[in-house]
């Protein structure tokens, strides 16, 4: 008896050790961390140890924010017009956005991806998707402006884009939607077997960057959402997620929910590089626009190219696999070492994860288990490297540390689980808030992860803000991940809906930031690098200014001779070569937007004086002790005067 | 004494001189080396951006270029030629005469650069943007220091010489030991021949 009383006592003293030990963990882990403040804070003056690079989703452009701080340090403009900085409304910058449907000032974006050298991020090039017309953008890190967007034909809802392989030999880009190619008009129903896919590769200079559309792979009508290239030993080969594999084309949420497994397509493009050396593509014709942004002449050109080069997977054997994947698979991750593939299947309960290792046996054995439109269906047993069970609800995507650790974000169950790759034991959860999509880990998705932040991007936020009306802001959540368990730091608000981030150390591009533009390399056809070249020049109805810009005038400044009816191009060259002295370019009735030139550079402004009057224009960037001071007018006279055109400063 | 005719030629490899501005918008300090022929920016474009902050105040335009520019540089090949014409003759008198002219004309040069300095600073455009007067009503003046740092509004202002005017000093100083060493050589012959 007494000693059952010692030991329950002895129990329950350890129990009570261990509950208080518990609970200070608890709290110590908590969002209310004490020291999570300090964690995330940067002093006024310095800087960040991440940038990151958020997609702006439906607003179209790329969002910069310091990391850990969260500081939103710039939006870069992409795919949707921006009056702040006249991209696509300028002369210079409206070839950008053009496409073969035309102009199109908006797009949907989704994935932006870093390019890489030997597996590792190296802080070159972002590449970055248009969902909606699809489009792949190249954003310069130097610059931190898009310099480049190619058009993707055979294609519909650009999702499964853009991703780089481990060299940057190729951004790769597949279609979500199916579509009959080449477009025509024929019925909806007829969808099955008529349908059909594209995987496009992009291959890029190393020199320059430029993208050039290499070839694409034909693929049956499948949905294709998302990809990862292979990694170190899986490098030469990308893996796809699919689903609709039923091929249906109405009521999509119940119709492509059906089969118990979709695919996960293993695509090897080191075979796909042989069967085009070997000749065995068709060429098509078809259109797209590809867009150059040439920092020496500060403008835009859109060329539209007219063919491109197919393989069809189903005629070339050894090029597609398919790899039965439970319930609708949307991320497709790889792991660090490249052996393992995570299909994160939206509606299984399980996580799938696939070995390469394994795969290349069952390829080699024909372990087969059928066909899909002359394509091999791998044996799902053969190549199941192993499951996570019952993980959470609605697993979407997963990326990786530098400890052998996968972290999992669940859109349904709102969390995130920190798993272990190969014995697949859960090791932590933790809440978001709410509905994480994506989830970024500094090098996450390459061969070397800086394993020391976890972003989750949640598509929900209900009460977590002081509330703005019905429209609220999306989020993105910060937790430490150096400790075994989770800590959440921070959340911040984000530009448009963040879906994939990439995080890169500030090292690897702070010292490349370019500063200004040097002004003897400028070469815009309509530049002004002294003042003895300012002037205005009449052809017929059209007007050209050639105005400079400097502290603190605008040359000329008194402007007469300009008619109701003309078409006035101001041609504004920044002459400062200071770093941060841009000057703004604002004209009364502008239909257009303001310039904002960068030192040393050009841009021109169109505006269609309407009214006759005195109008004035000034700088719209407050740039120096006398920015007040940096206006001018512009004399309008009615059509029919004679009034001759005349120009001056300080006169 | 040949070394030190032969080292002030240095002059035109490395600066002489170099005035630095320092403020808080300008993280990276503007800077101005002066060569013996020539203004250089010390990052690029910096005597563009003094040029455009000093106009606020009046200042003139940093010129592309000074009359000094084409006499100094003929100066110091004409004195490098004389001291190894003097170095060869060997004659440990005309060295000291070598090292007077050197200090003489260094001298000369320092109080140009000193005029011009001044004129820059004080010779400001009746039209300026800015005006700045000293507490007993005159005009403020904006001259860079001479030698030394000085506050001028929100700058602070450093002035001091650089590799190629410690180059040249060493040259003068060469010619002054030659001197030395040669009227002590000489002394021990006059001693050795009296014995």
């Amino acid at each position: 008896m007494k000693r059952t009383t010692y030991l329950s006592l002895t129990l329950l003293a350890l129990a009570s050790v261990f509950t208080s030990c518990t609970n200070q963990g608890k709290k110590s882990n908590g969002a209310l961390t004490s020291n999570a403040a300090e964690r995330v804070y940067v002093p006024p003056g310095q800087y960040d140890e991440f940038y990151g690079f958020l997609s702006g989703g439906f607003s179209g452009q790329l969002g910069v924010y310091g990391i850990p701080s969260g500081r939103l340090l710039k939006v870069v403009p992409v795919f949707s017009q921006d009056p702040e900085k006249a991209y696509g409304y300028n002369e210079e910058t409206k070839p950008m956005l053009n496409t073969t449907h035309g102009f199109i000032p908006w797009d949907d974006t989704h994935h932006p991806d870093v390019s890489q050298t030997n597996g590792v991020l190296d802080g070159r090039w972002i590449f970055m998707n248009a969902n909606n017309t699809p489009r792949v953008a190249r954003i310069d890190l130097t610059s931190f402006e898009t310099a480049e967007i190619m058009e993707i034909p055979n294609s519909a809802g650009n999702h499964n884009s853009a991703f780089v392989t481990e060299n940057t030999e190729y951004v790769v880009a597949g279609t979500r939607f199916s579509v009959p190619i080449p477009q025509r008009d024929m019925p909806i129903k007829d969808y099955k077997g008529n349908f059909k896919a594209s995987l496009s590769f992009l291959s890029v200079d190393q020199d320059n960057g430029h993208m050039d559309l290499s070839f694409q792979i034909r693929l049956p009508g499948f949905n294709y959402d998302l990809a990862h290239p292979g990694r170190d030993k899986s490098h030469g080969w990308i893996f796809i997620t699919t689903y609709n594999t039923e091929e249906a084309y109405t009521l999509q949420e119940v119709n492509s929910s059906q089969n118990d497994k979709d695919f996960i397509a293993a695509v090897n493009w080191k075979k796909a590089e042989e069967y085009i050396k070997a000749g065995k593509f068709t060429t098509e014709a078809t259109e797209y626009a590809h867009n150059i942004y040439n920092e020496e002449t500060h403008t835009a050109t859109s060329t539209i190219k007219k063919e491109v080069r197919v393989l069809e997977a189903s005629e070339l054997p050894g090029l597609v696999y398919f790899l039965p994947t439970p319930k609708s698979p949307h991320g497709c991750d790889v792991d660090p070492t490249g052996e393992y593939i995570v299909g994160n299947g939206k509606l299984s309960a399980d996580l799938t994860v696939h070995s390469f290792t394994k795969m290349l046996d069952a390829i080699e054995n024909k372990k087969f288990d059928g066909e899909a439109y002359g394509i091999p269906i791998l044996n799902f047993e053969d190549v199941l490297g192993g499951t996570v069970k019952q993980p959470g609800l609605g697993p979407l995507h997963t990326e990786f540390d530098d400890k052998g650790n996968a972290y999992t974000t669940f859109f349904i169950s709102s969390e995130v689980v920190k798993w272990k790759v190969g014995t697949w034991e859960i090791i932590d959860r933790k809440p978001t808030y709410y509905s994480p999509g994506h989830l970024s880990i500094p090098g996450g998705n390459s061969q070397k992860p800086w394993g020391k932040y976890l972003l989750a991007m949640n598509k929900i936020t209900k009460d977590r803000y002081l509330p703005t009306g019905p429209e609220l802001t999306q989020s993105a959540q910060l937790y430490d991940i150096t400790g075994d368990k989770m800590v959440l730091l921070s959340d911040f608000p984000t530009i448009g809906e963040p879906h994939y981030a990439s995080m890169v150390p500030a090292e690897l591009i702070q010292p490349k930031s370019r500063k200004i533009y040097n002004l003897e390399e400028n070469e815009h056809a309509h530049a002004t690098t002294k003042d003895s070249d300012v002037r205005i020049e009449r052809n017929g109805k059209e007007v050209h200014v050639y105005m400079t810009m400097i502290r603190s005038h605008l040359n000329p400044d008194n402007i007469e001779g300009i008619k109701v009816g003309d078409k006035v191009y101001f041609h504004l060259t920044n002459l400062e070569q200071d770093f941060d002295v841009p000057h703004g370019f604002a004209v009364m009735g502008a239909e257009n937007a303001e310039l904002l030139v960068m030192p040393g550079q050009t841009e021109t402004l169109v505006w269609y004086p309407k009214k006759v009057g005195v109008w004035p224009f000034y700088c719209s960037d407050f740039c120096s002790a006398l920015h007040q001071e940096m206006s001018g007018y512009i004399r309008v006279s009615p059509e029919d005067s004679n009034i001759e055109l005349s120009w001056g400063l300080g006169d | 004494m040949v070394l030190g005719a032969l080292v002030p030629l240095l002059l035109f490899v490395f600066p002489l001189w170099k005035i630095t501005l320092e403020a808080p918008q300008y993280p990276t300090p503007l800077g101005m080396h002066i060569y013996i022929n020539d203004f250089a920016d010390a990052n690029p474009h910096d005597i563009k951006n003094i040029n455009l902050m000093n106009h606020y105040v009046g200042m003139k335009y940093i010129p592309d270029a000074i009359p000094e520019f084409e006499i100094f540089p003929y100066g110091i090949v004409i004195t490098t030629v004389i001291g190894l014409i003097i170095g060869f003759m060997g004659n440990h008198k005309w060295y000291l005469y070598w090292f007077i002219m050197m200090v003489l004309v260094s001298t000369a040069g320092l109080i140009d650069f000193y005029i011009w300095e001044h004129d820059y600073g004080h010779n400001l455009d009746p039209n300026a943007i800015l005006k700045f007067t000293n507490e007993d009503g005159t005009p403020m003046g904006f001259q860079p220091p001479f030698f030394g740092t000085k506050h001028i509004l929100n700058f602070t202002a450093h002035s001091y010489p650089r590799l190629g005017a410690y180059f040249l000093a060493l040259g003068i100083a060469l010619g002054l030991i030659a001197y030395q060493v040669g009227k002590k050589e000489k002394g021990k012959e006059t001693l050795e021949n009296r014995t």
